[in-house]
């Protein structure tokens, strides 16, 4: 349970050499994670840092997806799901049941493992969520459209086939797809459970390109295996294991750079060099 | 510490003798019983269309003297139609017009509520609740129609149709236009057109609950997530994301009810009062081709009174045919624009 303390204000950051300091966008304290009486989560504590990328990472069955989909509560959809402790947004505990999970939802946008676009055209995906919210002219649909496809640099490839399915995409286009539609409805964080394990490594590198382009205006979270792309996306990352009871517990957590090259923790050293997992 | 995976251990192979184990023995002799299996599935298959061909051939030829006795004006809708076995005069529109309006006013009725059912227990229904409602609606589906008949002529009709149809008489039926299908009075007995087709949306209910229920389940939880993510609410979700994506399985399972309600005989002969008086109020008894059939074919004297039963059962046999291939069309046509399989 001890928590790597970051004197992050001290250092200057490899990806983001801007001067400003680092401030916590999210902030996770003693959150459990139960499913019923079994504890799937026990005492995570970290900070998601504003306009940065943070990685999650550990072998399968850690409870990686558990604590990402808890961020946007995703968990509430399981009928035996409960969550200890709090995860604060810009000092809010979004886990409270007073929160309005909608909002949460708006605020904090998610892509997920294999491309889930609907089976509607491609401009209908991205304009899904701004309608959501009320957004009906027609003009601001299109502009929200285009930018949100560019963000996701999908637009140069579709920009004359908008009425065509989302399902004729490729595997990548598809996913890219749903990053714009989670883009489009403008959301602070990003969570991103494995985005690219579905997908071939060209498109893959794509993903990765993409996320550093709008990690300027975003937050982004995300959940991968492959330790590779956590080292070479992220800023911070996040090394999780499951301890004895089966259950979930972050054994380090801290900038990417020293988690890869100088871990504290005996199994992160193990992991990262892949001498198991 | 931590559990590593087993991967290693899980990977040492089981070996069975190939030729000497009970079971592989077993596969090679089956697998050589492909060609006569598959023989015996092509049957089976051109049965089925042998059947269909023998039942519409049959059909065709019994009435060929009613055929020709009567010709088109046989079907034509009229206001003063006949049925006459006495004098051999024979037209077919009141009971084509008694099923059509019964079974389409039974599918306007069950569609909302059998939608609601099905999201309640697709996406809302608590755990503990499911296996019993479940089980409820299965149960509903497999009364015989004789106790809804029964039901509906001791209670149904004289508890819940009787006072309905005369509301629908005091109110829709001042309105114009509308008031053609709602002129009265209502019997006291309740037996109406209305009463069959109250009847008829109780039991196609289970019918399109079940088959819609099981549409919604096979929607990937995928789908739900992605628009639950962007901030839709339950109901944005199943509104917008779960009925589009579920449509043409949907339609199937509407198309199953109303080939149930236009064929359903027993419990529509029991409530809707079997008359063909001119009117066409759903607040007045009629009849149906499928209830003139079992009323009449038994003590069907003249050649031609029994020609022309057969008759309105040829046009019953193609009306339920015409319906299914719209129907497929139907289907096939919201198909193409979802993933999802077409199930009808």
């Amino acid at each position: 349970m001890t928590i790597q303390t970051l004197e992050i204000e001290s250092q200057t950051h490899s990806a983001g050499s801007d001067a400003k300091p680092l401030g916590a966008k999210m902030e996770v304290q003693n959150m459990s994670v139960f499913y019923g009486k079994f504890r799937a989560l026990t005492d995570i504590n970290m900070n998601i840092y504003a306009n940065k990328i943070t990685a999650i990472i550990g072998p399968s069955g850690c409870g990686k997806s558990t604590l990402l989909r808890s961020f946007n509560r995703m968990n509430d959809l399981t009928p035996s799901a409960r969550v200890e402790g709090s995860i604060l947004l810009d000092g809010r505990d979004i886990t409270a049941n007073r929160e309005d999970v909608v909002d949460v939802r708006r605020r904090i946008g998610m892509v997920f493992q294999r491309p889930n676009p609907f089976p509607k055209n491609i401009y209908e995906n991205v304009a899904y969520g701004p309608r959501l919210y009320g957004i009906r002219r027609k003009n601001d649909l299109d502009l929200i459209v285009e930018k949100s496809l560019k963000q996701a640099a999908l637009w140069e490839e579709v920009k004359d086939k908008l009425h065509q399915s989302g399902l004729s995409l490729s595997g990548g286009q598809q996913q890219r797809l749903c990053i714009a539609r989670a883009l489009a409805v403008e959301p602070e964080v990003i969570l991103m459970d494995e985005p690219a394990s579905a997908l071939d490594p060209i498109s893959t590198l794509r993903i990765e390109e993409l996320m550093h382009d709008i990690v300027k205006e975003y937050t982004i979270l995300i959940v991968t295996h492959n330790m590779q792309q956590a080292a070479r996306v992220s800023d911070f990352t996040a090394m999780m294991m499951i301890d004895e009871h089966r259950s979930g517990r972050m054994i380090e957590f801290g900038e990417t750079k020293s988690i890869f090259t100088n871990p504290k923790d005996k199994r992160t050293e193990d992991y990262v060099t892949g001498r198991f997992g | 510490m931590w559990v590593v995976e087993n991967g290693i251990e899980m990977t040492k192979q089981i070996s069975i003798p190939p030729e000497r184990h009970w079971f592989s023995r077993l596969q090679r002799i089956t697998r050589h019983g492909d060609s006569p299996w598959q023989a015996i599935i092509i049957v089976m298959a051109v049965l089925v269309m042998v059947l269909m061909l023998a039942i519409g051939w049959m059909l065709w030829r019994e009435s060929a003297d009613a055929r020709a006795a009567f010709g088109w004006g046989f079907l034509t809708p009229s206001l003063d139609t006949s049925w006459d076995p006495v004098n051999d005069k024979f037209e077919a529109w009141p009971f084509i017009y008694g099923t059509l309006l019964t079974a389409l006013t039974a599918i306007v009725l069950a569609i909302p509520i059998s939608l609601g059912v099905a999201i309640f227990m697709s996406e809302l229904c608590p755990d503990w609740l499911r296996m019993p409602l479940n089980w409820l609606v299965e149960l509903l589906a497999a009364i015989p129609s004789v106790v809804y008949g029964l039901w509906g002529i001791f209670v149904f009709l004289p508890l819940v149709v009787t006072p309905v149809g005369g509301a629908l008489f005091e109110t829709l039926g001042k309105v114009p236009m509308l008031n053609v299908l709602f002129t009265g009075p209502i019997p006291p007995s309740g037996a109406s057109r209305l009463g069959a087709a109250f009847i008829l949306t109780i039991m196609i209910i289970p019918t399109i609950t079940a088959v819609t229920r099981d549409v919604l389940l096979s929607i990937p939880s995928s789908q739900r997530e992605a628009a639950l993510a962007l901030g839709a609410t339950q109901w944005e979700t199943i509104w917008q994301v779960l009925l589009p994506y579920g449509l043409s399985g949907i339609l199937g399972a509407v198309i199953l009810g109303l080939g149930r309600a236009l064929g359903e005989t027993m419990a529509v002969t029991m409530v809707i009062g079997n008359s063909i008086e001119g009117s066409p109020s759903l607040l007045r008894p009629g009849y149906t081709m499928a209830s003139v059939i079992a009323n009449e074919f038994a003590e069907a004297v003249t050649k031609l009174h029994t020609q022309a039963l057969i008759e309105i059962g040829l046009v019953l046999f193609f009306m339920t045919l015409l319906l299914n291939m719209v129907a497929r069309l139907l289907v096939w046509r919201v198909a193409r624009r979802t993933p999802q399989e077409a199930r009808a």
